[in-house]
């Protein structure tokens, strides 16, 4: 029961946010301070997981493929689609669903226990959509961008790994990573990484804004929003491949 | 003026508000006095629209918030000011642009303008020179301060303060009390605050309201409030020693029979001389 009524409570929280602003100007502000919280704030740790993340999985794929009619290229090939369809949007989106999600429950729940949402309603102002808004804006800007900078670097990492570990050729990889190229692989990856950047900053605000009670409340709202955000993440990760795939 | 009728409200099957009557006065300092659970924050808060009353009116110049449209709420919230009980100043944000935001959101004015009406404010609030702080940097007294010059930065028509004192020495709750009543009446703002400090009910205090587990104790004047005859009133109110002498030396300063600036020295000397006892002992 209680899962119904809190879904209830984040849809019409989800509808709260489409309200004309009171000051674009101020939106438009919300909007690119968030987008660079959320992008630019979690750029360091997806560069280093994605370069390790191509890496390890060009060592592995080496290990497994022993047979000698299989040619080495195919180790390219392999890095490449499995970092596209699922390391990059999934493994990132994970990540980020802790850094970033964590940040933003935290965030409004502090602002909910100290009574600063309290304040901006008071003032008249809409605080799901100035305060909301801009966050799932800003995700649903950047977290596709992490993950479009995740395929090439996950991707880079394999390659510098192959060459480093003398696994695969330089030339040989980057011939593997041209061999049989789909590019829906790339559009299903896309559709991914926006889907998780709406689960990741919705259901992150969604536990932040209706924080009750003091600290402890709002650290038990940002792990709970995390685990929903990771277990969402899996499920929708899911519901993607089987039917797109 | 704002003016309540018959208010109420109730969390599930617990009915905090009883049916409130008060009347707020323009240009007077209104306090809401009560012990902890009489619903005196529950009743502020269906004042300034956090909460939704379950019947009764609230009016605030004779316009009802409760079933006015939601543009009109909007309109009528930018011209309220809060002070919240911890000052909820937001703390990612510098003194000068906590008290700029409510200009930022709802003013189409060059910053020139903006940055004077904030360093004006803040001015008024003693805090001069303060703009680049953050509230972490900021002493409670301050905090409450900040509180006040962003609540009263878009020249509000009604302004409520949510214990002001809490969690400040005396002194700075007389400066933080001295600074509402001022700004009270050089704007000639319908002030209501919450409070449960006595200093405060009786320096500043013109109308009071006693809510009594949800409903109207009793309301007067902090003039009446010493003369009252409400047992639970003067339970709350007076409940020490110390006030209970306070009250009553008030008294023979209101009756006339010893002067406001008095000579407690000289008081006591001749008392002691007329009662036989050597005061030089």
């Amino acid at each position: 029961m209680k899962l119904f009524s809190s879904f209830g409570q984040y849809l019409l929280m989800l509808r709260g946010t489409i309200r004309k602003p009171e000051n674009s100007k101020m939106y438009w502000k919300e909007f690119m301070h968030q987008s660079v919280e959320i992008g630019y704030g979690s750029l360091g740790i997806v560069v280093i997981i994605s370069i390790f993340m191509g890496a390890v999985s060009a060592v592995q794929t080496a290990y497994q493929l022993v047979s000698p009619l299989i040619p080495k290229e195919t180790i390219a090939l392999i890095v490449r689609d499995t970092v596209i369809l699922e390391f990059a949007p999934t493994l990132i989106c994970i990540v980020l669903a802790g850094v970033v999600g964590s940040k933003i429950a935290s965030e409004l729940g502090n602002m909910r226990v100290s009574e600063q949402i309290d304040a901006l309603e008071i003032m008249g102002i809409n605080t799901k959509s100035y305060l909301v808004a801009p966050k799932v804006l800003g995700a649903l800007l950047t977290i596709p961008l992490l993950v479009i900078i995740s395929m090439v670097l996950g991707i880079y990492g394999g390659r510098l790994a192959s060459s480093l570990g003398e696994l695969v050729a330089a030339d040989a990889f980057d011939r593997g990573l041209q061999s049989g190229f789909v590019i829906k692989n790339v559009y299903i990856g896309l559709a991914k990484a926006y889907t998780f950047a709406f689960i990741i900053s919705s259901v992150s605000s969604y536990f932040g804004y209706y924080v009750r009670g003091g600290a402890l409340e709002i650290g038990r709202a940002s792990t709970a929003a995390v685990i929903t955000s990771c277990v969402m993440i899996l499920i929708a990760d899911y519901a993607i491949a089987y039917l797109f795939l | 003026m704002i003016e309540i009728k018959n208010v109420k409200k109730s969390f599930g099957t617990k009915e905090v508000l009883k049916g409130v009557n008060a009347v707020f006065e323009k240009g007077k300092i209104n306090i809401i006095i009560g012990a902890s659970g009489s619903g005196k924050t529950v009743l502020q808060k269906c004042m300034v629209g956090l909460l939704k009353i379950d019947s009764g009116e609230i009016l605030f110049d004779g316009r009802d918030f409760v079933t006015m449209s939601s543009e009109d709420k909007k309109l009528l919230r930018q011209q309220l000011g809060m002070l919240f009980q911890g000052a909820a100043l937001f703390d990612s944000m510098t003194v000068e642009q906590n008290v700029m935001f409510p200009l930022d959101m709802f003013t189409d004015w060059e910053r020139k303008e903006k940055l004077d009406r904030v360093n004006f404010v803040l001015e008024r609030v003693d805090l001069k020179g303060s703009n680049s702080k953050r509230p972490d940097e900021l002493s409670g007294g301050m905090k409450k301060r900040v509180g006040i010059a962003r609540a009263i930065v878009l020249k509000p028509k009604y302004l409520f303060v949510d214990e002001p004192n809490s969690g400040l020495d005396p002194r700075t709750s007389r400066l933080i009390d001295t600074l509402i009543h001022d700004i009270t009446k050089e704007n000639n703002i319908t002030t209501v605050v919450n409070s449960h400090d006595m200093n405060s009910v009786m320096e500043i205090g013109e109308n009071i309201l006693y809510l009594d587990q949800g409903r109207n104790g009793w309301s007067g004047t902090s003039k009446d409030v010493l003369f009252s005859k409400h047992e639970n009133l003067n339970n709350f109110i007076f409940a020490s020693e110390f006030f209970r002498d306070a009250r009553d030396m008030r008294i023979l300063e209101v009756k006339g029979l010893i002067e406001d600036e008095r000579d407690m020295e000289k008081i006591l000397r001749e008392g002691l001389k007329s009662s036989g006892s050597d005061p030089s002992s």
